[in-house]
């Protein structure tokens, strides 16, 4: 028997967990929305100005933020689904979740309702990275659909991060552990076309950073967001989070349904 | 406020006949094994609706495990487990539906309000938002939680969390409920409130089943005991029918002075001095027969008596005799090993 009818209200009840979690210890969302605004920083006004100059035959007349800032981006959700992975590797160990597997709720809305703050963080660190990359002098001639579509692009790469997050926050035996599994999506974007153009790297990491699915995602979003060309990127990028957000959902929830370990 | 008011009272169609009830929890040949460890060895178990199962046994006996088999935390290797009449294996929402679980170790959201633990568990059992809060402060008060109801519960001591803890159980009325070790570690304000609320669900019409190492606690709660050792069930009754499985009762005899004491010592083969040196105390056969044998001496000899007792004995004696075991259970180091 599975209780369908509570799929929606329980869902939401454990997402308003999650957000009174983060409201009442708030330090977890600010240093998931510091870090990629540092990194920003750093990167253009650091390593900017030699980057842009070693790529001025891709990058033309733009500066170098509105190359960066899509991948800054990307990274910023990959640290937020960091935090999510440790968040629910806690969260697993308090009690609290062995008494929501005795109830009869739907059983992944415990997982649903740390997804959909996860996503829910993604968003707003994402409006921040924005925001402070505009400031930067990001140049867009965007239209609004083309926002909209890297909205709607960005929040599938959220939702995918996240449930691969959740799968390494149940898949870890420790936080710890849940922190070292999440650091592979969290460096993965530093050889894909985040940084500088695959074209510009030796010839067996290029092979890589072209097929990874980080890039294609950054350049569809670079593309929707400057409103330059998006090409074939874009449908590769859906694909790849559908894909990992398909494969990370199944995955959690096995983890999550698998027999609980031994107990005196 | 009534028990009817935390019960919420669930009469089964047999309610008003102890003899013919139905099972509300019923296991047979469980069997558990965590590598080469066996823990539940061909377990069978049989609660009535509305009685109060204690199961009793020392760490590691197979208690918890059990509790987490017949709760659906845990698929049996062997064995069948109903409860609610449905089977734990099968139908686990069903189980779900029924039952309510508090653990050993506290199941409470510690960055939430005692409230808004109370809150999600009103939301997750669908219970509409104003039935719900008005439950919840009815809680809170039962439970003596009224006054920290918007604290976090991280600040709530080891008995605060463990009230509300139950409270939480309650909620969402179930019909069964498993407490694992409730009272261990707790002070006896909140023993003393978790006994009453124990109490108070059995009389409206809730199974319970319960572990403990408190043999007094299964004593005064438990219509039925069952001990357990590694796993398999070592000796099932009620409490007055495993205490009758020993042969002796203790009959104590009272003196004024030291003389006579000692003079009845004489008389008395085997009779122990209690420790405020005044007392002797008898194995002896709590029957008639046996009492007047004992007051045919005292007068035979002509010992002069200030007092006599008789005492039944307890579950401790009973439980070390059935498992030939010494180690310790009741209040022993592992206890206070736990309680930290």
């Amino acid at each position: 028997m599975t209780r369908t009818s509570h799929v929606l209200s329980d869902s939401a009840t454990m997402a308003r967990r999650d957000l009174r979690h983060a409201v009442r210890f708030p330090m977890i969302t600010i240093s998931g929305l510091l870090t990629p605004v540092i990194m920003l920083l750093l990167f253009d006004g650091v390593f900017g100005h030699a980057l842009r100059a070693g790529l001025l035959s891709t990058l033309g007349g733009a500066s170098y933020v509105s190359y960066l800032a899509p991948g800054i981006l990307v990274m910023a959700a990959a640290g937020v689904a960091e935090a999510t992975a440790i968040n629910l590797n806690t969260d697993m160990g308090e009690g609290i979740i062995a008494r929501l597997r005795t109830m009869a709720i739907w059983r992944p809305s415990v997982l649903v309702g740390q997804v959909t703050g996860s996503l829910l963080r993604t968003m707003l660190t994402g409006a921040a990275v924005l925001a402070v990359a505009l400031g930067l002098g990001f140049a867009t001639h965007a239209t609004a659909l083309a926002w909209l579509a890297a909205a709607g692009l960005f929040a599938l790469l959220g939702l995918a991060l996240s449930w691969l997050a959740v799968a390494f926050g149940l898949l870890a035996k420790t936080p710890a552990g849940a922190n070292s599994l999440a650091l592979i999506p969290l460096f993965l974007p530093f050889v894909s076309s985040a940084f500088v153009p695959p074209a510009a790297m030796p010839a067996g990491v290029r092979a890589f950073a072209a097929h990874q699915p980080f890039t294609p995602i950054i350049d569809a979003l670079r593309g929707l967001l400057t409103g330059g060309p998006v090409g074939s990127s874009a449908i590769a990028a859906v694909a790849w989070c559908i894909g990992i957000a398909l494969a990370g959902y199944l995955w959690a929830i096995a983890l999550y349904n698998r027999p609980p370990a031994a107990a005196g | 406020m009534s028990d009817q008011a935390i019960t919420g009272r669930h009469p089964g169609p047999d309610g008003g006949n102890p003899g013919g009830r139905r099972l509300a929890i019923e296991a047979a040949g469980l069997r558990k094994r965590f590598g080469d460890h066996l823990a539940v060895d061909g377990l069978d178990l049989e609660v009535p609706e509305g009685t109060v199962l204690a199961l009793i046994g020392p760490n590691g006996s197979g208690k918890t495990t059990t509790v987490r088999i017949l709760s659906t935390l845990l698929a049996p290797d062997a064995g069948r487990a109903a409860v609610a009449g449905h089977d734990v294996g099968r139908e686990p929402d069903a189980v779900r539906a029924a039952i309510g679980v508090t653990g050993q170790f506290s199941a409470i959201d510690r960055l939430l309000t005692g409230r808004e633990n109370l809150a999600l568990m009103a939301d997750l059992n669908h219970l509409g938002r104003a039935a719900g809060r008005e439950r919840a402060v009815e809680l809170l008060e039962r439970f003596e939680l009224a006054g920290a109801a918007d604290r976090q519960v991280i600040t709530y001591s080891g008995g605060m969390r463990r009230r509300l803890d139950l409270a939480m159980t309650l909620m969402g009325r179930p019909r069964i409920v498993f407490l694992d070790e409730p009272t261990t570690g707790l002070d006896p304000r909140s023993r003393r409130v978790l006994w009453q609320i124990v109490r108070e669900l059995v009389a409206g019409g809730v199974t319970i089943l319960l572990t403990t190492q408190y043999l007094e606690e299964a004593d005064r709660l438990a219509d039925r005991v069952a001990l357990i050792d590694h796993g398999a069930l070592v000796a099932a009754g009620t409490p007055a029918e495993l205490k009758a499985r020993l042969p002796a009762g203790r009959i104590q005899l009272r003196f004024a002075e030291e003389d006579s004491l000692a003079a009845a010592a004489a008389v008395f083969d085997g009779a122990a001095r209690a420790d405020d040196g005044l007392s002797l105390t008898l194995a002896a056969e709590g029957t008639v027969a046996g009492l007047r044998d004992v007051l045919d001496r005292l007068e035979g000899h002509d010992l002069p008596v200030a007092g006599l007792s008789m005492s039944e004995p307890d579950l401790d004696e009973v439980f070390f005799a059935l498992t030939g075991d010494d180690r310790p259970t009741g209040r022993g180091t592992a206890d206070l090993e736990k309680a930290r």
